[in-house]
């Protein structure tokens, strides 16, 4: 039922790929998750979940030197009829409700945020309107915390802009109401000196729908962590992840799906182009099939495409399963590098050299592109592809 | 009347640390309408011919000329060689993954005439021609040569060779692995394009056996990098009968 592929396509690509057979999703964490960034040792980057992070890019994010200075990031929320947004303090009873942060910058983005964003649709309410969330650097460090709460059976598209320069680490909770439908696009087009780490937790109810759209193709370190778990049967997590990592840039994504309640589906598919000298992309997905979790479907996918020499990929899929009374469950991996044998045969054909790579990147792109399902969002993404492809290689 | 013109052409290639020469002073000419076979054994630098004219990277020109209608071949780079009117059908073309044949196609014929096809006379031009080569429609929505069998390649081969006109097609090896029925089928699309009058053919093959589909004008046995001997049609004959012994070792003892 489960099945492992590895596919390092072409000898000389620079990218590696582990495959755990035995996952150990909760257990190889150095502590428990907890609130409480005093309940987790610094990290010194040997920890399972911060070996392929550069501590040192962190900024000071993880060792507790990084102090907000107020001047951190601007938020600004646009919100159609039917949703509230409130600024709350710490001690809103909605908070951290989606799940509690697994390391130690997650736990001190929620030790030291002193305001949160609570964003509320009303129950039954289908928005024909994004919500539209703006994160702006303006240069200092910052924590942050915000909650995207959906009542029952209401339906919201929320898209999350981050751009200019921060230090900035912020968790994001989503919370689905039964049969509520979420999509959330989050885009990281920081600055190239901006570093951006966060925990999103999502709780999907029972036959509610969430689909995440992780876009990152910024900053000097990206590290999110996407986690989902179900609050009752007949929930569905569609993950889908799209990265162009360039030169020097370190952006990665963890995922933990926590099949945890049975009849649940999700499908995670994170596609990334690397182009340039150090360029670094690391995909780590852990998918947790509970004993409980009966008639659980689960597919997850990693592809990631290598443009030039000096680029590395680290690509860990996970699945550990404790019920054989499953739908399906699979995972797959793979790392292609696109060649001096490609780039000939296409020039051959008469196609310009760096058409010949427009052309591969858009095609490895396309098919994850045409799942997103928003128009305006894909055009922007077809468009940003382009923008990196013409940057310099 | 476009004719490819190699003079004295010398090409090495890297290998082991080492400098090799392969190609040792090639000389021929070929003119548009007419067809060559090139035959030669395993080894003798056939295939580097057609890689090198292609222009591919692993190949290092150390002297001689290579002229299209005057102009200097060496001097453009691979694409430039494409729109100039070379084509290569390959004999192992690479996966290209995420690529549709449509798109590929479609970029690569209006990469080669200048101006993208009028898409209504260019669907229809591209499934006559799939359809000439008895490849399915559904082919066009799959990636470039991504798990296609031996045959598919070919017939993908010469699809293009159809649809881009070049004014000289090299076909290297383009019967090698087929089955009779697929070397046919192949063979009446290289045909097609030689029936315009408007290409010359450069058919570079071990075989005899294609040669039964596709009539040379002239045959040029290959050995140890260069031509050994010109001759016509009945060359091959001679070959199929004695095969290259003489050549390989005239070759190795020269």
């Amino acid at each position: 039922m489960a099945e492992a592929q590895n596919i390092p396509a072409g000898s000389t690509t620079a990218g590696s790929i582990a495959v755990a057979a035995e996952s150990t999703v909760a257990t190889r964490m150095s502590a428990p998750p907890s609130f409480d960034v005093a309940d987790f040792p610094v990290p010194h980057g040997r920890e399972e979940e911060w070996r392929f992070t550069p501590l040192e890019r962190l900024r000071g994010l993880h060792d507790g030197t990084a102090v907000a200075d107020g001047g951190g990031v601007k938020v600004a929320i646009e919100a159609p009829a039917g949703v509230t947004v409130e600024t709350v303090g710490r001690d809103d009873a909605r908070l951290g409700k989606a799940g509690t942060p697994v390391d130690r910058v997650a736990a001190q983005a929620y030790s030291s945020f002193e305001q949160a964003s609570v964003v509320t649709v009303a129950k039954e309410a289908v928005l024909t309107e994004p919500i539209r969330i703006a994160v702006h650097g303006e240069g200092g460090a910052a924590y942050g915390h915000q909650v995207i709460e959906l009542g029952a059976f209401a339906e919201a598209v929320v898209v999350i802009d981050h751009t200019g320069d921060a230090v900035l680490a912020a968790n994001v909770d989503y919370v689905l109401g039964d049969g509520a439908k979420l999509t959330v696009v989050s885009v990281q087009d920081w600055d190239e000196q901006a570093v951006h780490v966060g925990q999103h937790n999502a709780l999907v109810g029972r036959d509610a729908s969430f689909k995440s759209i992780i876009v990152t193709f910024g900053g000097d370190l990206v590290r999110l962590h996407p986690r989902i778990a179900y609050a009752g049967p007949g929930g569905e997590a569609e993950l889908f992840g799209l990265y162009f990592t360039d030169k020097g840039q370190h952006q990665e994504h963890r995922l933990l799906v926590d099949h945890n309640t049975p009849h649940c589906k999700s499908n995670v598919a994170y596609k990334g182009a690397l182009q340039g000298d150090g360029a670094h992309a690391v995909w780590i997905g852990d998918v947790l099939i509970q004993a409980a979790a009966e008639g659980t479907d689960t597919y997850e996918m990693n592809r990631n495409l290598v443009l030039t020499d000096g680029a590395r990929v680290d690509s860990v899929p996970n699945l550990e399963i404790e019920t054989g009374e499953i739908v399906g469950a699979g995972h797959a991996s793979a790392t292609g590098r696109f060649d001096d044998e490609q780039l000939f045969y296409l020039q051959s054909r008469g196609i310009p050299a760096e058409e010949a790579r427009r052309l591969v990147v858009r095609g490895f792109f396309a098919e994850l592109v045409q799942q997103i399902g928003l128009p305006d969002v894909e055009a922007r993404l077809l468009d940003k592809i382009e923008t990196e492809l013409k940057a310099s290689v | 009347m476009a004719t490819l013109e190699i003079r004295d052409l010398h090409v090495t290639v890297e290998a082991d640390n080492a400098t090799k020469e392969i190609l040792k002073g090639v000389d021929l000419t070929v003119k548009q309408g007419e067809t060559h076979a090139i035959m030669g054994p395993n080894g003798s630098g056939k295939s580097t011919l057609a890689y090198s004219l292609a222009g591919h990277p692993k190949y290092t020109i150390t002297s001689g000329t290579v002229t299209l209608d005057g102009e200097n071949v060496l001097d453009m780079t691979v694409d430039e060689r494409a729109r100039a009117g070379l084509f290569l059908a390959m004999q192992y073309p690479v996966e290209i993954p995420g690529v549709s044949v449509s798109n590929f196609l479609r970029t690569s014929a209006t990469a080669v005439r200048g101006e993208a096809p009028k898409l209504r006379t260019w669907v229809k031009e591209v499934k006559e021609t799939m359809a000439g080569l008895q490849m399915d429609p559904s082919f066009a929505e799959r990636n470039v040569n991504e798990g296609f069998s031996g045959g598919e390649k070919k017939r993908h081969e010469i699809l293009q060779l159809e649809l881009l006109k070049p004014k000289i097609a090299i076909l290297d090896e383009t019967d090698s692995g087929l089955d009779v029925d697929a070397l046919r089928v192949v063979s009446e699309g290289v045909n097609r394009v030689r029936e315009t009058g408007e290409v010359g053919t450069l058919l570079i093959t071990h075989y005899t056996r294609i040669l039964r589909y596709i009539k040379p004008d002239f045959v040029h046995v290959f050995a140890n990098g260069r031509i050994a001997e010109s001759g016509g049609a009945e060359l091959a004959d001679k070959l199929e009968n004695e095969g290259y012994e003489a050549y390989v070792k005239g070759g190795a003892s020269a």
